[in-house]
């Protein structure tokens, strides 16, 4: 049994908005922007005059603060910095959904932050294993053994590609397309899947090309992702328009599934809808594709 | 003072000192479905010499010959928005010249215009009838420091007091951005020019003197349409300047992209979407705020896929209504204030952009007034309650700080009217167990749309049914409530509401609706 079946419930993270931990105006309104999650960022969108003061303030608002439901991350500053531990100190005691770990290379770091948790975690008095970690891939190392990092631990719930930093370290050329980045998302997902977890991908950071955006996230759809991160409010609509299954794709699912779920209900083996045989991938898919269509609206035209 | 408590709680009082008698509120539609007839104070006949040279560069010598005595009632209007000019330079003669103890009678007062509240203080302005009150103003007032009697109408009920008599207006001072020799009036014209000059008709139809004051005097004929003929000004007075034209000219309001004034207006269109109303047709009435023109976006994209033909786009107009009308989105726009310079053009050139008056926009004693024709209107307001009421007034300080406007004229009239205002603002919850002032009764309200849910009003249950067959974000009102208070805490204003009454406020129908009450330390 996969991981992702055996914890229950599978949350639809389509959108992953990064918001900088010291914005406490953007926070408040974390649920309006419509994203599937936060991302509470301490690193990059931080200046280093002001990592304990962004910290204090995530740290208020996880323990204080009404997300209404909202899936929370926090991006914590990378394991080689001094900042690492006493993030992981001062927001792993709020018991936020996540924790995004940056710069994944080897297994060990996964052991590594893993350890400081679980201790965390048990000073703090809350059950171990209550704070995932979503691991971050950002550096060549990190993409060749990231089904090693998705494996680690059954902490990992999720890998992420940090597109910034890989294109660097890859001496890469960006793309529009985003060729460069091609073979690390492939392997990426695929580790992800092959590890039973979610695989996000990064962040478009062109605000104003909402159009490149659009483009790169059907295709990362396509590929297989559950989510890309999102750097401002105005880009989670075109996101979540990218992961909308079309609505002949939607109904179709759904004939798949309510016919799945006749045939298990009769006793039948043999599933088939619009005159064709389904087996058991394409029910599993069109599970999937039901899940996220039902975040749409579907118009049945009845409003003329 | 006698008061009374009206139909929804309000302490009102009878009679109004050097104003008259009030009655208090009893509904949206009481006073209107049993009034029977009408007896209209008809406009004072006057005649004009025959061939009579009306132009004068003369103020003073205009208003000596107008008659005005101390006492009388002058009024403007506020189309000119912040680049009047006209109402300070009115002002400061008439002081010059000594008057007295005047009641001043604007359809609204410009937000720079400061200087009112120094021609109460040194008492040339006696008695104040206005929609809007901001600023140092608001504060003199709210004070109780003015010591002057204030009533505060809406656009409509102001149309009907001057209708009727309430408001007898002595002396009509009517900037006008073009004006021929012969007194023909146009507001679309000129280098002051700023499109429909609907609550200057009003006026110069019963005002028993018309004075135009104008920048850009032509020979007649005018061009292009007239707004008000010349058979209703008495005076015409040349000057350099009606004012800034930069400001009474702003440009197209830009569409907000401030996250929550978006979600807010997502939340108001599909709410609109959802009750079936957006159909050919469709007639709609939308504010100049953020999220209120944002919702035009939506609606214009909206009706664009759908092939959905609207009959009228209403009241004030902008430069986004005018554009969907050129589109061929609505057959026509009624026009009785122009929000934007970009309307100004659409206004001289374009045969289905009609200006109205204010008592044809939404004047509930007539035989029939555009709001009342509406299917939607989407409105603004400081804050509101759990009973749905709203307040345009006043602010959480208690200072004036407001216009009525058309907000319980329209939300009255139109078939689904939405507030949208933000949950918070500033720190403060803006749904308050009872609003410090209620300028628009719950009743009239279909819903309240916030960026964190939509709050539909108890009494209509067949909305509340559509949306929330439409997956709509419905949320009860008690529980956004308690949801921001816990990062707001708790204030509600009426807790600490036991001033002097320093204003009061008429409903639509001229009933008191509520008072404006003092505050110290302003």
């Amino acid at each position: 049994m996969k991981r992702e079946e055996r914890d229950g419930k599978r949350r639809l993270c389509r959108s992953m908005l990064y918001i900088p931990g010291d914005s406490p105006g953007m926070i408040q309104n974390a649920e309006v922007f419509g994203a599937d999650s936060i991302l509470l960022d301490l690193e990059d969108s931080i200046a280093e005059s002001a990592k304990d003061s962004a910290r204090k303030m995530v740290r208020s608002f996880l323990s204080g603060f009404d997300f209404g439901g909202l899936f929370v991350t926090v991006r914590v500053n990378s394991p080689d910095t001094a900042y690492f531990e006493r993030d992981l100190r001062e927001i792993v005691p709020c018991r936020p959904d996540a924790i995004r770990v940056p710069k994944c290379g080897t297994p060990a770091d996964i052991m590594a932050a893993k350890a400081l948790i679980a201790k965390i975690e048990q000073d703090s008095g809350i059950p171990e294993g209550s704070v995932k970690i979503h691991a971050m891939i950002e550096t060549a190392i990190g993409v060749e053994n990231a089904y090693l990092i998705a494996s680690a631990s059954e902490r990992v719930s999720a890998l992420t590609i940090g597109g910034q930093d890989l294109t660097a370290d890859m001496f890469a050329r960006k793309t529009r397309e985003g060729w460069e980045l091609f073979y690390a998302r492939s392997r990426i997902v695929m580790a992800a899947r092959a590890a039973g977890i979610m695989a996000f991908d990064t962040v478009w950071a062109d605000i104003n090309d909402s159009e490149g955006l659009f483009s790169e996230t059907k295709q990362i759809v396509e590929l297989g992702f559950d989510g890309k991160a999102a750097i401002h409010p105005s880009q989670i609509e075109v996101i979540h328009k990218a992961f909308r299954p079309d609505a002949r794709e939607a109904a179709r699912a759904r004939r798949i599934v309510e016919a799945a779920e006749r045939a298990l209900r009769e006793g039948k083996g043999v599933i088939s809808v619009d005159g064709r045989m389904v087996d058991a991938p394409v029910v599993a898919r069109a599970e999937r594709l039901v899940e996220i269509a039902s975040l749409y609206e579907y118009e049945e035209d009845n409003t003329l | 003072m006698k008061t009374r408590i009206n139909a929804i709680g309000r302490e009102v009082p009878l009679d109004v000192r050097g104003v008259g008698e009030f009655v208090p509120y009893e509904s949206p539609f009481g006073r209107i479905d049993t009034f029977a007839s009408r007896s209209v104070t008809h406009a004072r006949l006057r005649v004009a010499e025959r061939g009579q040279n009306k132009v004068t560069d003369s103020l003073e010598g205009a208003i000596r010959k107008s008659g005005l005595e101390d006492g009388m009632t002058i009024s403007f209007h506020h189309h000119l928005r912040n680049g009047d000019a006209v109402i300070p330079m009115v002002l400061e003669k008439l002081k010059e010249m000594g008057f007295r103890n005047l009641t001043f009678a604007p359809s609204s007062i410009p937000d720079s215009h400061d200087c009112v509240a120094d021609y109460i203080e040194c008492g040339l302005i006696g008695r104040l009838y206005t929609s809007g009150v901001r600023g140092k103003l608001g504060r003199l007032i709210s004070s109780g420091r003015a010591g002057i009697p204030v009533v505060i109408r809406s656009h409509g009920g102001r149309a009907r007091a001057i209708e009727e008599g309430t408001i007898s207006i002595d002396v009509a001072f009517l900037a006008a951005p073009t004006c021929d020799s012969l007194g023909n009036i146009s507001g679309s014209t000129g280098p002051s020019a700023c499109g429909s000059l609907g609550y200057a008709i009003t006026d110069a139809t019963y005002a028993a003197h018309v004075i135009a004051i104008t920048d850009n005097l032509v020979d007649p004929p005018i061009k292009g349409r007239v707004s008000i003929p010349q058979y209703r000004v008495d005076q015409i007075v040349r000057v350099a300047s009606l004012g800034d034209p930069q400001k009474i000219a702003t440009g197209a309001a830009r569409i907000t992209r401030n996250p929550s004034d978006l979600k807010i207006a997502e939340n108001a269109f599909r709410l609109m979407k959802a009750s079936g109303i957006i159909a050919p047709g469709f007639s709609f009435q939308m504010g100049a705020g953020g999220a209120s023109l944002a919702v035009s976006v939506y609606l214009e994209e909206y009706m664009k896929k759908k092939g959905i033909v609207g009959s009228f786009g209403l009241g004030g107009i902008s430069g986004h209504m005018s554009r969907m009308q050129r589109e061929g989105l609505f057959k026509a726009i009624f026009d009785v204030q122009s929000f934007d310079a970009a309307v100004t053009e659409s206004m001289s050139e374009n045969p289905g952009h009609v200006e109205i008056d204010s008592s044809w926009y939404a004047n509930p004693f007539n035989s029939g007034c555009l709001v009342h024709n509406l299917d939607c209107v989407i409105l603004a307001a400081l804050d509101v309650d759990i009973n749905f009421n709203v307040n345009v007034l006043v602010g959480n300080d208690g200072a004036l700080r407001g216009a009525s406007g058309g907000h319980c004229d329209t939300a009255a009239g139109a078939r689904l009217s939405i507030v949208a205002l933000p949950s918070f603002r500033g720190g403060v919850c803006s749904i308050k167990d009872s609003v410090r002032n209620v300028t628009t009764p719950g009743e009239t309200v279909d819903a309240i749309v916030t960026e964190r849910g939509i709050l539909i009003n108890p009494l209509r249950k067949d909305l509340l049914e559509s949306a929330e067959f439409t997956k709509l974000p419905v949320i009860d009102i008690h529980d956004l409530k308690r949801r921001i208070e816990k990062m707001t805490g708790r204030q509600d204003p009426r807790d600490s509401v036991n001033g002097d009454i320093v204003a009061v406020v008429e409903y639509r129908d001229g009933s008191l609706i509520d008072c404006v009450r003092q505050v110290e330390d302003l």
